[in-house]
């Protein structure tokens, strides 16, 4: 008989598969820097200074965070379903549309109690629509999920360019933005709230919807783990065939998901939006709709990883700034370096890492493990 | 509007599509061999960046095509390492090269030249310079032939005869070469490839090498021959463009032609429209036109306007069965 092949323990596989990935990108940036001329251990040391120094530096590191828990979670979702969708980025951009209308047509007339949920809600649900498209092409025209969300990101930033030098442009401005917002669209700062009940924090950018990023967080993973739904999500992207013959409606499953992701990507624009710029300008998205497939895949697509995979990034985002003002020689895009070594090996080059562990951590599962699984 | 006005709009148009083409045909190589390639992009930026430097250092136009090639392959190099070797997903791995060539080129280009990621401008000795074609002068004032020749065809950079020249070539490769079989099979059905005792692997990695050396070529020739330096981002979504022609020719080297000249002429009018007024629409938003490639791609992909049907075999990683 056969021995069943050598796996790897599970806690290995959550840990350290991403650790190791990981741990050889920053090797690899280290590396880059060095090419530079610049000294990466004193960068290391000014970045992390930067991020996580001072009660300012942690609120940054975490207002980015929160943009990051989104686009993630967002890419996640869809990941168990088995669809890859790109598309966070644009629609991220045109739910900031979203709560932007919301917040232009009702901010002289609403309270603060009714206006900023819609809001909220405006972004969630233009982030989704904007992800519907593509959605039914795959459920229903099979068309590739991958370029049809693709074509939406471009779609999304013509839509854009031409609604904010266009008709959503304030008479006589040159500034391809929207006016700026009443107070009453302002989500609450952290500070605020904060100080509300006697607690002093610094001011930063960090607003009530990194609360709303950690509740989502909690809800994707009570979806995708302890739902029905998540069942079928997570059965069909296992084999989409065989979850046909239990009945599952592949369409449905497909569109939902997509639904739910565009969602949650959609998000990220309260907080930029509502939450920080208070009103809406050309390009603002910038990047964080990409960074969410770095994270998803550092955080292997577990809400737990994804927070944590979001802080990371929060913390280069935030250090990266104070790195790019210290070090004239290394600019921001420092990030995206690292952010697409990530990608390269988390995401492509996983089985890299994962050989040579199994090779010291594997074992071989016992017959009755193999029983049970099977039967 | 006259023929001379006409052939100038489709000289333009040819200009513009040659990186187009030259991604496109790229592509072709690498998903007709069943790898799925949205790193395209990044493959030109990459090589565009190498050629920049290279010329700017050396004071050499060649070695900075040469060193263009390079990088183009070499990144090509790495998507076949992950989605060949590491059956890593393909997608992943073509997103991975997009965003390392976007930082790399910022991140190394203002370390060295400290302009905002720009390299500094070639000279004109040092660039590529268009070519005349035989007789282009004395025949201009000749109706219809004079425009057409001289203003349409006549000078060119090289990078657009070259890619011009790829579409036959490749057609003939694909379709009368034994590589070109195998080539198609390893996309189509790579167990029977392999059953006939030819390498997957192997094939699928000299498929990558083509489309490496093709982005190399559309890279060098957006920063050492149509603009004289390389600025970040200078690609501004052509890969996409290109991956969306792509589908548009049904994964044909003709096809492929007409898609990309069709983009570059969007391209065209969309540059030549802006601020201009229409008659009946009265003046049209020039970012609907420049909407037009990727909202066609999309009505294609629906299946609204024929079917595009992918090679069988792209995105899914080759496993040689047990023995």
């Amino acid at each position: 008989m056969n021995l069943p092949p050598r796996e790897l323990p599970h806690w290995a596989d959550v840990a350290l598969v991403p650790v190791a990935s990981v741990a050889t990108a920053f090797i690899a940036a280290g590396l880059v820097v060095l090419a530079i001329g610049e000294n990466p251990f004193e960068c290391l040391k000014i970045l992390l200074q930067g991020a996580l120094g001072s009660g300012e530096g942690i609120g940054f590191t975490l207002y980015y965070a929160t943009n990051f828990i989104f686009t993630g979670l967002a890419v996640a979702v869809a990941f168990h379903a088995g669809l890859f969708n790109i598309g966070g980025e644009g629609q991220a951009y045109v739910a900031g549309l979203g709560a932007a209308l919301v917040a232009l047509w009702f901010d002289s007339t609403l309270p603060a109690i009714i206006l900023l949920p819609l809001g909220v809600i405006a972004s969630a649900l233009f982030g989704a629509a904007w992800a519907l498209i593509p959605a039914w092409l795959q459920a229903k025209r099979d068309s590739h999920i991958v370029i049809t969300t693709i074509m939406f990101n471009f779609l999304a930033a013509t839509l854009m360019v031409y609604l904010l030098v266009g008709p959503l442009k304030p008479m006589g401005s040159m500034a391809p933005d929207t006016r700026s917002f009443a107070a009453s669209a302002a989500l609450p700062t952290m500070q605020g709230m904060l100080g509300a009940i006697g607690l002093k924090i610094p001011a930063s950018p960090l607003n009530i919807s990194f609360l709303l990023a950690l509740v989502m967080a909690a809800l994707v993973w009570l979806l995708i783990w302890r739902s029905r739904l998540g069942y079928e999500i997570r059965a069909f992207g296992f084999n989409p065939e065989a979850t046909r013959y239990a009945g599952i409606s592949a369409t449905r499953i497909t569109i939902v998901t997509l639904l739910i992701s565009g969602g949650l990507a959609g998000l990220m624009s309260a907080n930029e939006i509502l939450g920080v710029q208070h009103r809406l300008s050309l390009g603002f998205v910038s990047g964080y709709g990409f960074v969410g497939i770095a994270v998803a895949l550092m955080g292997r697509s577990h809400p737990v990883g994804v927070v944590l995979a979001s802080i990371l990034f929060g913390v280069l985002y935030q250090g990266g700034a104070e790195l790019a003002f210290d070090k004239p020689a290394i600019t921001r895009d420092m990030i995206v370096v690292i952010q697409g070594l990530v990608i390269l090996f988390a995401g492509a080059l996983e089985r890299q890492f994962r050989a040579p562990l199994t090779a010291i951590f594997g074992r071989r599962p016992t017959r009755a493990e193999t029983q049970a699984a099977t039967s | 509007m006259t023929l001379t006005d006409v052939a100038l709009i489709l000289a333009s148009a040819l200009r513009l599509s040659t990186p187009l083409l030259l991604a496109c045909l790229a592509g072709l190589y690498s998903e007709r061999a069943g790898i799925f390639n949205i790193g395209l992009e990044g493959m030109m930026l990459g090589a565009a960046f190498a050629a920049a430097v290279t010329a700017t250092q050396t004071q050499s136009a060649g070695l900075g095509l040469l060193a263009g090639l390079i990088v183009g392959v070499l990144l090509a190099l790495v998507h076949a390492f992950a989605s060949i070797t590491q059956r890593g997903n393909q997608i992943v791995s073509g997103v991975a090269i997009n965003t390392l060539a976007i930082g790399l080129t910022a991140v190394l280009g203002n370390a060295w030249y400290k302009e905002g990621g720009r390299t500094p401008p070639l000279p004109a000795n040092v660039r590529f310079q268009t070519i005349e074609l035989p007789y282009a002068a004395s025949l201009r004032d000749t109706p219809v032939v004079g425009p057409l020749y001289s203003d349409l065809l006549s000078g060119h950079y090289i990078f657009v005869y070259v890619a011009l020249l790829a579409v036959p070539f490749t057609a003939f490769v694909l379709n009368e070469t034994r590589f070109g079989l195998r080539l198609r099979a390893v996309g189509e059905n790579p167990a029977a490839v392999d059953t006939a005792g030819v390498s997957v692997e192997r094939m699928r990695y000299l498929a990558l090498v083509c489309c490496g050396l093709l982005c190399g070529l559309a890279g060098t020739y957006m920063s050492t021959a149509q603009s004289a330096s390389f600025v970040t981002e200078m690609t501004a979504g052509k890969g996409f463009i290109a991956l969306a022609a792509l589908i548009f020719a049904k994964w044909r080297p003709w096809g492929a032609l007409g898609a990309c000249l069709l983009f570059g002429l969007l391209d065209a009018f969309a540059i030549r429209l802006e601020g201009a007024t229409l008659p009946l629409i009265g003046q049209a938003p020039v970012q609907a036109i420049q909407a037009l490639p990727y909202l066609l791609t999309v009505v294609l992909l629906a299946g609204f306007i024929g079917r595009a049907i992918p090679p069988k075999a792209g995105g899914v990683p080759y496993v040689k069965e047990r023995r």
